[in-house]
Parts: C-alpha cells; structure tokens; sequence
C-alpha cells in the first residue's frame, strides 16, 4: 500500500495528539501528589481518589448536563476522599503506607457502588480549544493550539506548582514542613494544618485526573476505569525526583507507552495484546529501578520527613 | 478547649485488644447509618450481611474455603508489615503460583495421585516466591520502592495470567471459554470435611501455629520486628536489613503462592482469567485487623470471609451491589488504623490557649 506524505503526517498528529491527552490524567495526579509528598505525606491512595473524582465527575455531568460542574464535583469528591486518609493519617497519627491502601480499596469499592447506575450512560463531549488559523496549522497546529482546555490547565498547573513550590513564601514552609517537620514545628508553623492543606490538594487533583478519564478520555464510566494511573502518577513522582518540570517530561514519556502499546495492538504487529498492556507497568518498575539506583541523586530531593507521622512533643 | 494526643509512656495492652473490636463496631455503625440513609432495612441488612452466613451447614463450609486463602495470605504479609516491608502485591504473587502449580495439571492431564498434587503444591509455593523475589531484588539491589513495583508486578501478573487462559492454556474441547481444561479430581486437593473443605484448611491452620511459633519463639522472628521497628537498632545488633526483606517476601510470596495453587486445585478446579476475587488486597486489611499476630490474623481472616459471604447474599436478596463489601472493607481498615493509635497515644483536653500554639494541628 502506498502511503502519501499526508497521511504519515495525519497519523503522526495523530498519535501525538493522542499521547498528550494520556499524559494528562497522570500529570493531574501526580502534581496533587508531588505536593502532599514535599510536605512529607506519603498518600498511596491516589488511585482511589481518582476513581472517585472521576465516579462522581461523571455522575454530576451527566446529571446537570453541564461538565464544568463534573470538574467541581470531582474537585470536591477527590479532595473529601483525600481528608478520610489526612484525618486517620495525620491526626491519628496512623501508617501511611496502610492508610493510603486503605484509601484505595475504598475508593474502588465506593465509585463502584456509586457508578452502578451510570454504566453505559453516554458522556458529554467537551468541545477542544479553537483558535482560528492557529489550530489549522499542520501538525503542530492542534498539538499546540487545539488540544481541551484541561490539557493547557494541567500545563499550567504544573508551573504555578512550581512557582508556589520554590519561590512563595508558602512553598518555603511546605517544604521546610517536609523537610524536617520538628523544627518548622518549633519555628511555629502547624506541621498537620499544613500537611493537611497539602493532602487536600493532592486529592483535588487526583480528582481532575479522575474526572479527565470519565469526561474527556473516555467519556463513559467503567468500573475500574482508572486501571492502575494512580499508582504509576505515584511512580513519576519519584520518577521527576519530586521536581514538577520533570514531572511533565515524566507524563509525556509514560503517555507515549501506553499509547504506542494501543496503537501496536491495533496495527497488530504479532505480540499478544496482553504483552502489550503490560508495558506500561513494566516500563514503570524500569523506571522506578533506574531513578532509584542512584540514591545520591535521589535523596538530594526527597523530603527527608516523607512518611513519617508527627507527632508535637508537647 | 481543644483535642489533642499524647503519647502513652507505655503502648496499653488493653487497647492492643480493645481497637479491633472498636473498629469493627464502628465500621457496622457506619453502615447502619448508611443503610438507613438509603432506605434500607439497617437490621435486615445486617442479619443478611453477617449472621446469615451461618445459619447453614454449607454457607459456613464456604466461609471456611473463602476464609483460607485471604488468612494464609495475611499470614506472610504481617511478616513483611512487622518487618517494614510494604509488599503489597500478594494479589500478583497469587497468580503467579497458581500459573505455575497448574502447568503439571495442564500440560500433563494424564500425571495424577498424590505425589503430583505434592508436586503441583510445591510448584505454587516456588511460584508465588520467585515472584515475590523480583521486587525483593529490585529493592535490595536498587533501592525500588517495593510498594509500587508490587503493585505493578500484580498487573503484569494478571495480564499474564489472562493470556495463558485465553491462548496457550485454553482447552480445546472448551467450547472457546478463555479457562483452562477442567483438572481431575487426582489433581486436586482432596476434601476432608463436608463437601468443599479441603485440605488447604490444614496448610492454613500450620501456617497460622507456625508463624506464631517464628514471631514469638526464634531469633529470626525477633530480628524481623527489631528492624521493622528501628533498622539503625537492628543493624548495630549486626542483623542484616537485606535479608530480611529477602525472607519475609519469601515467606509472604510462598504463601501466596499456596493460597493461589489451592484456590485452582480446590474451589476453582481450572485455570481461569481470573483466579481471585481480590483476595490478595482483602488479605492486607485483615493482616491489620489482626494487629499482625497469626491468632488475630485467623479471627480477622474469618470475619473479612463473612463479610465476602454476607455481600454475596445481600446482593440476591436485597440487591446490593457487589462494591458494597469492599467499601465496608475499606471502611474497616480506615477505622482499624484509627483506632490503633490509641494504643501509642490517648487524648488530652487542653484548655490553655499558649498550649493551643504549641501543638496547633
């Protein structure tokens, strides 16, 4: 078969587009949790969070008709999910390795039993960004100027992550909370209110990248949906050594597996399917296994405090 | 006036018994209140949810089937937890042995007898331990963060999984069902009481007086919790950290391993593409239920069974969602974790407002 210029450039756009709307679930989710994490709280209930930002995301859209009120539910739904595990966590001072399973297992169960009514209810499809004669450039046209509005937001969210981080006063203390939680303490910062506020954060985010699988992704709810996204955005965390400028380099590169791995399955290049579905996960332990061999890298920028509970010595 | 904790100069041995059982009354309170919410008969719900089960002779049998591999499973696991080692993906390491327990029964239906039911055992065993030992690797040699590569590992285990049962593995005389062949009766576990339980239930029960025997009478068990609870204290004591996370994903993939074979060479009777209800993940709340000893491990284990059963029986007979038993399980190991802190801390009314400054949270 003889393939014209266009068409590579066609598909070419294609997978490209395809790959940016991947990676931002993943980006949502892991900058939520890259703050909870430079706070030194270890939430491994990111996947629970989001399937229930993106239960209750799409359960308010389909609803009400109107998907910005979604976003707000799955905001609100992931931040709610979010306080169960700072409330057992932080003050009562449980294992935040077990609570954040815990918030999982919930999580899954609780946007199972509220999304029995809403399977095969068909989404609301959110319209992309259109510039005129901008988004009608070849190839990088709707790559840079077309995409949905929640790709530009996570983008954006990313750098004001950032800016918040290194270079507010609020960002200080955050890190300083992290960093060494007994002396912010003693300088008079609120270790847990900060802590708290920090989870909070993580859960809203985790919800929008719930609510971008059911809305925007794949706009339907499927029990399970989120297939394992929280745990590979807690995986680019490390992966970014806890910088958000990484983290978006980190999305894009775990995007382009999964979705190199669909399009291989759909060409059909001779693998199982299953081979192929597994890569995105085996690329994760890679990646995990390659970062964390270098502890003196790693450790220059991992909160020193991270999961380990506080308690004031009163 | 404000709430805060203070830490107990001593961990109270009364609340070590007292937090499960508050935790499981808080969790039912909860979902009483849920139920009425919804308009549902709380005490109906209930009665189905947990007494039910064991108004009969064959209901309590399959809470005993059920009950064995989520208790062998959390077995390992508070091997692990007490050692500091976040393996959570006992679900991956399930499959993992009950693929390779049932190669003998796939690709040599003709082997049967009890030497190849041994043979088959043991191969769960190495199975369920060769694939715990890839994430003990990883973290020993590299430094992986052991919860997120088990995790992982349990995708790319269930993956694999569902293509031996959809391809190689399929049996052709299955009119296209993605199982394996039907196993043979001289390839299962025999039963040894009523008419389902087999004897999985004897591995469980060694398990169970075995562990307790290394958690409270061997140097190995003492090690495990020294540097569980201080690494630094443990490797002054010139215990080696590497090992123990070696051996306790060993043990904790071993038993998986059996929990995953028995369940194929037991109740399932083939290999299929999926081979547990999430057994793997009930496993880790009941390791935490009970408080990581094998005696609180086995009441917990039978309890998280009830609650399997319960949601069973509750979804035919007042249409609740099969996700209402993993909600109540979340639930339990939230408050169980809450409540657990009463052990190390208790609560103190302060009513200074300078106090209030200093512990502000």
């Amino acid at each position: 078969m003889q393939q014209r210029p266009g068409d590579v450039m066609t598909m070419l756009e294609g997978i490209l587009l395809t790959i940016v709307t991947a990676a931002t679930p993943l980006l949502f989710a892991a900058i939520g949790e890259l703050v909870a994490e430079r706070s030194g709280v270890l939430n491994l209930g990111v996947e629970g969070m989001m399937a229930v930002g993106a239960v209750c995301g799409f359960a308010a859209a389909s609803t009400t008709g109107q998907p910005i009120l979604g976003v707000l539910a799955a905001i609100i739904a992931g931040m709610l999910a979010a306080s169960l595990f700072g409330i057992v966590a932080l003050f009562f001072v449980a294992n935040q390795n077990a609570t954040g399973v815990a918030l999982t297992l919930f999580g899954l169960g609780l946007s199972g039993l509220i999304g029995d009514s809403f399977v095969g209810t068909p989404g609301i499809p959110i319209p992309k960004v259109n510039i005129p004669v901008l988004s009608d450039l070849p190839v990088v046209g709707r790559l840079i100027f077309g995409e949905d509005p929640f790709v530009y937001l996570a983008v954006a969210l990313a750098l004001a992550t950032w800016w918040f981080l290194f270079k507010t006063r609020g960002g200080l203390i955050i890190r300083a909370v992290g960093d060494n939680a007994h002396s912010a303490h003693a300088l008079g910062f609120s270790v847990l209110k900060t802590r708290f506020l920090a989870v909070l954060f993580g859960g809203a985010c985790a919800g929008l990248g719930g609510a971008y699988l059911s809305l925007v992704y794949t706009p339907q709810w499927t029990q399970a949906m989120t297939a394992g996204r929280g745990w590979i955005a807690l995986a680019l965390v490390v992966f970014a050594s806890w910088l958000p400028g990484r983290l978006v380099v980190g999305a894009v590169l775990f995007g382009a597996v999964s979705i190199l791995q669909l399009h291989a399955q759909a060409i059909g290049i001779g693998i199982p399917s299953q081979f192929l579905s597994m890569l995105p996960y085996i690329v994760t332990v890679v990646a995990l296994v390659v970062i964390s061999r270098n502890r003196a890298l790693l450790s220059v920028n991992t909160p020193a405090c991270l999961g380990r509970p506080f308690v004031a010595d009163s | 006036m404000r709430i805060v904790l203070e830490r107990r100069l001593t961990p109270s041995r009364s609340m070590q018994y007292l937090s499960p059982l508050l935790a499981i009354v808080l969790s039912l309170v909860t979902f009483f209140i849920i139920f009425v919410l919804s308009g549902i008969d709380p005490l109906k719900a209930l009665y189905i949810y947990f007494v039910e089960p064991l108004t009969a002779v064959w209901s309590i049998e399959d809470l005993l089937v059920k009950a064995v591999p989520i208790i062998l499973i959390a077995i390992g696991l508070a091997f692990c937890y007490q050692s500091a080692v976040w393996n959570i993906g006992a679900e991956g390491q399930l499959a993992a042995g009950a693929l390779a327990g049932s190669i003998i029964p796939v690709m040599f239906p003709l082997l049967q007898g009890p030497a190849v039911i041994t043979a088959m055992i043991l191969m769960g065993i190495a199975g369920g331990m060769a694939y715990a030992a890839i994430p003990a690797i990883l973290k020993i040699r590299f430094n992986a963060n052991e919860t997120l590569t088990t995790l992982m590992l349990v995708y790319v285990a269930n993956l694999f999984l569902d293509y031996m049962a959809r391809g190689p593995w399929r049996d052709p005389a299955g009119f296209n069902f993605p199982n394996s062949r039907p196993f043979d009766e001289g390839q299962m576990l025999p039963i040894i009481a009523g008419d389902s339980v087999r004897i999985s239930i004897v591995f469980m029960l060694v398990a169970v007086v075995v562990a307790w025997f290394l958690t409270t009478k061997t140097m190995t068990g003492f090690k495990i919790r020294v540097l569980g609870l201080s690494p630094r204290a443990g490797s002054f004591g010139g215990f080696s950290r590497n090992k123990m996370v070696m051996l306790t994903f060993l043990i904790s993939g071993g038993l998986a391993g059996l929990a995953g074979i028995c369940e194929v060479a037991g109740p399932i009777g083939q290999l299929r593409t999926t081979v547990s209800p999430g057994y793997g993940f009930t496993a880790i709340i009941v390791a935490f239920l009970g408080r990581l000893h094998p005696f609180g491990i086995l009441i917990a284990g039978l309890l998280l069974a009830l609650s399997y059963m319960g949601g069973e029986g509750a979804q035919v007979a007042i249409g609740l969602s099969d996700q209402t038993t993993q909600v109540f399980q979340g639930m339990l190991l939230f408050y169980v974790l809450a409540c657990d802190s009463f052990i190390y801390y208790r609560l103190k009314f302060v009513r200074e407002r300078a106090l209030d400054a200093a512990t502000a949270g």
